[in-house]
């Protein structure tokens, strides 16, 4: 374990890639997360790692397309409109099948936006985001301790399954400076014998494509890639849950409103209203199941983000009618106060009959 | 009565090299691919690199590149190759990187990577086929399509006024200080194919010098959407795509290196 340090989120997560061994970094800056590439730039030699700052977000995860289908362990990172612009890529690296990480230092949307913290791009990472049928593992860090911690099990995930990792934070968390350690880490291993590094006399040559031109191959490879999918989600589904055990409401909140949602759960208790707080750690695979198990004995649940009710649709479906599910949201870079939260939680308590 | 020919005693002087896949082309009679193809990679096999080579493929005819090539390639996104080439090529510099594009995906599509990579200086060669048509898609119009040249998208020929102007990308990268070495060849004689290979071997041994960006424009020929018969694209190609595109050394900062 390292020393205790005081950092900002933003550089958590560049040393936290640092020390898991990450090999390249491509970015184009944009804030809130510019300060990842520049301390990549100025850490990133010292480490023998490449840094290189793309014309484009687009040059960008394209630069990240070559360097994975290499076989390298590499990453980029960029906020809401960049995000956008990697859509294309994503998808290429998606159905190529190439392990890299991806970092969204969400802000507000939609357009150009605001700067300012938003968690408005939950659709856009689980659901989709770019063509096909794809998915990214994502984990949503909501300490600058958990951003560390989640970049390197992100590089784990995306190699285990050869499948890119999306890290879903937002610009408070980017922004916010706390304490935190690096764990110890080793690298579990890392099979490229699928990259381009060179064909060798004794194999055929690899080539790194998602274009199956015959439907039938690409059916093929589809069905290869649910397959993988269906793996993830039997395996990686992760969440962390507060004060379940006695509670009639649940929260489900995730990254900066976790954070939140535990304030609010204070303020609540203390007037009475037993409330817990679900905190998903991974939005892709979604954990569902405890949702549906909690829905057989809580009152109800209460969903807070910062947008107009995206994650809101997965705790249905995990909730699956059995109960009430309430929402609270802000937009555009506004952040809720605790109080604020906890006043709509009290009206929709007394709607439920709580 | 036929002719007997007898196989023994003969010298082959002629075969397929062995970086190029024993496999059929899906490129029309005629087309320029296929010699263009055969060049790189008889480059790769006498250089003795095809261990150390990474192609990038773009999007378009030249697309399934990856078939025919007998190297570790990796297929681009539509306009990405000079991208995706930069992320190979600075994770392992001591490779041999380059990027097999036409012109609707370098010169359309991809000019914001292509001049990028040329600007930065990456030590990659760059081949780009102009044909001065989209192949792949059926003949519409290309960024180097000539002025009043007819194409499925400017069914009247295409006209500055509504269009703008075939774009010249030799002369546009040769101005960039990262582009050490450029040269415009054709493939549409033996002469020319023989001054192709030179170009493309001068520009994939300039990596080990480790000083920029090699840019080999082949002006070459579409036969089935020019609408012609090969011999006569060659023909047109002669008359009407030289002129604009005049074939030649536009910048050479190796020789003698």
């Amino acid at each position: 374990m390292s020393e205790m340090l005081l950092m900002k989120g933003n550089e958590a997560m560049a040393e936290a890639a640092i020390r898991a061994g990450s090999e390249g970094y491509f970015a184009y800056p944009i804030t809130p997360q510019s300060e990842v590439a520049e301390y990549m730039a100025r850490e990133a030699p010292k480490h023998g790692t490449v840094f290189l700052q793309a014309e484009s977000e687009l040059a960008a995860i394209n630069m990240l397309y070559g360097a994975a289908g290499a076989g390298f362990k590499v990453w980029t990172s960029s906020s809401s409109p960049g995000i956008s612009l990697m859509q294309e890529g994503i998808s290429y690296i998606a159905g190529a099948m190439l392990p890299c990480v991806i970092v969204n230092v969400n802000r507000g949307g939609p357009g150009l936006g605001t700067i300012q913290p938003s968690q408005g791009d939950y659709f856009q990472t689980v659901k989709g985001g770019g063509h096909g049928d794809y998915r990214l593992i994502t984990l949503a860090p909501s300490t600058v301790q958990e951003i560390a911690d989640y970049m390197s099990l992100a590089f784990d995930l995306a190699w285990k399954y050869r499948n890119p990792a999306m890290i879903l934070m937002d610009g408070a968390l980017g922004q916010m400076m706390e304490k935190v350690q690096f764990k110890p880490y080793t690298d579990p291993g890392r099979d490229f014998s699928w990259s381009t590094r060179g064909k060798k006399e004794d194999r055929e040559s690899n080539f790194i494509t998602s274009l199956f031109i015959k439907p039938e191959e690409m059916e093929q490879v589809n069905l290869q890639l649910q397959r993988t999918y269906r793996e993830i989600e039997k395996n990686e589904v992760r969440y962390e849950t507060y004060e379940i055990d006695d509670a009639d409401l649940v929260f489900v909140a995730y990254g900066l409103s976790a954070r939140i949602a535990s304030k609010v759960m204070h303020i609540l208790r203390n007037k009475g209203l037993k409330v817990g707080l679900v905190k998903p750690v991974t939005l892709w695979p979604y954990p569902y199941k405890i949702l549906h198990d909690l829905a057989d004995r809580v009152k109800g649940f209460f969903v807070m983000e910062l947008n107009a009710g995206q994650m809101v649709e997965d705790v249905r479906l995990g909730v699956n009618g059995k109960k009430e599910v309430g929402f609270y949201g802000r937009m555009g870079g506004m952040i809720y106060s605790p109080e604020e939260v906890a006043e709509k939680v009290e009206a929709f308590a007394r709607k439920i009959g709580m | 009565m036929g002719i007997t020919v007898s196989l023994e005693n003969m010298d082959k002087i002629y075969e397929r090299p062995k970086t190029l896949k024993d496999q059929v082309m899906h490129y029309c009679p005629g087309c320029g691919h296929g010699v263009a193809h055969r060049l790189v990679m008889e480059i790769v096999a006498e250089l003795g690199i095809q261990e150390k080579t990474i192609g990038i493929a773009p999007v378009g005819c030249s697309v399934f590149a990856y078939y025919y090539m007998d190297i570790d390639m990796q297929e681009a996104a539509h306009g990405r190759a000079c991208a995706v080439a930069t992320g190979v090529k600075r994770m392992m510099p001591d490779h041999y990187v380059f990027t097999y594009q036409g012109d609707g995906d370098l010169a359309a599509i991809g000019t914001n990577e292509t001049i990028h990579a040329c600007n930065r200086g990456e030590n990659i060669t760059i081949v780009f086929v102009n044909n001065a048509v989209y192949g792949m898609t059926g003949g519409q119009m290309a960024p180097t399509t000539l002025i009043g040249q007819i194409t499925t998208t400017c069914p009247s020929g295409r006209e500055q006024v509504a269009n703008g102007y075939p774009i010249r990308m030799s002369e546009l990268v040769a101005q960039l200080p990262g582009t050490t070495y450029v040269e415009r060849v054709a493939v549409n004689t033996p002469a020319r194919v023989r001054k192709a290979k030179k170009a493309l071997t001068k520009a994939f041994k300039s990596q080990e010098l480790k000083k920029g960006t090699s840019f080999i424009e082949i002006v070459s020929n579409c036969p089935s959407n020019w609408k012609m018969t090969p011999v006569e694209s060659n023909k047109w190609l002669d008359e009407n795509m030289l002129p604009y595109y005049p074939l030649g050394l536009y910048k050479d900062e190796i020789s003698g290196e």
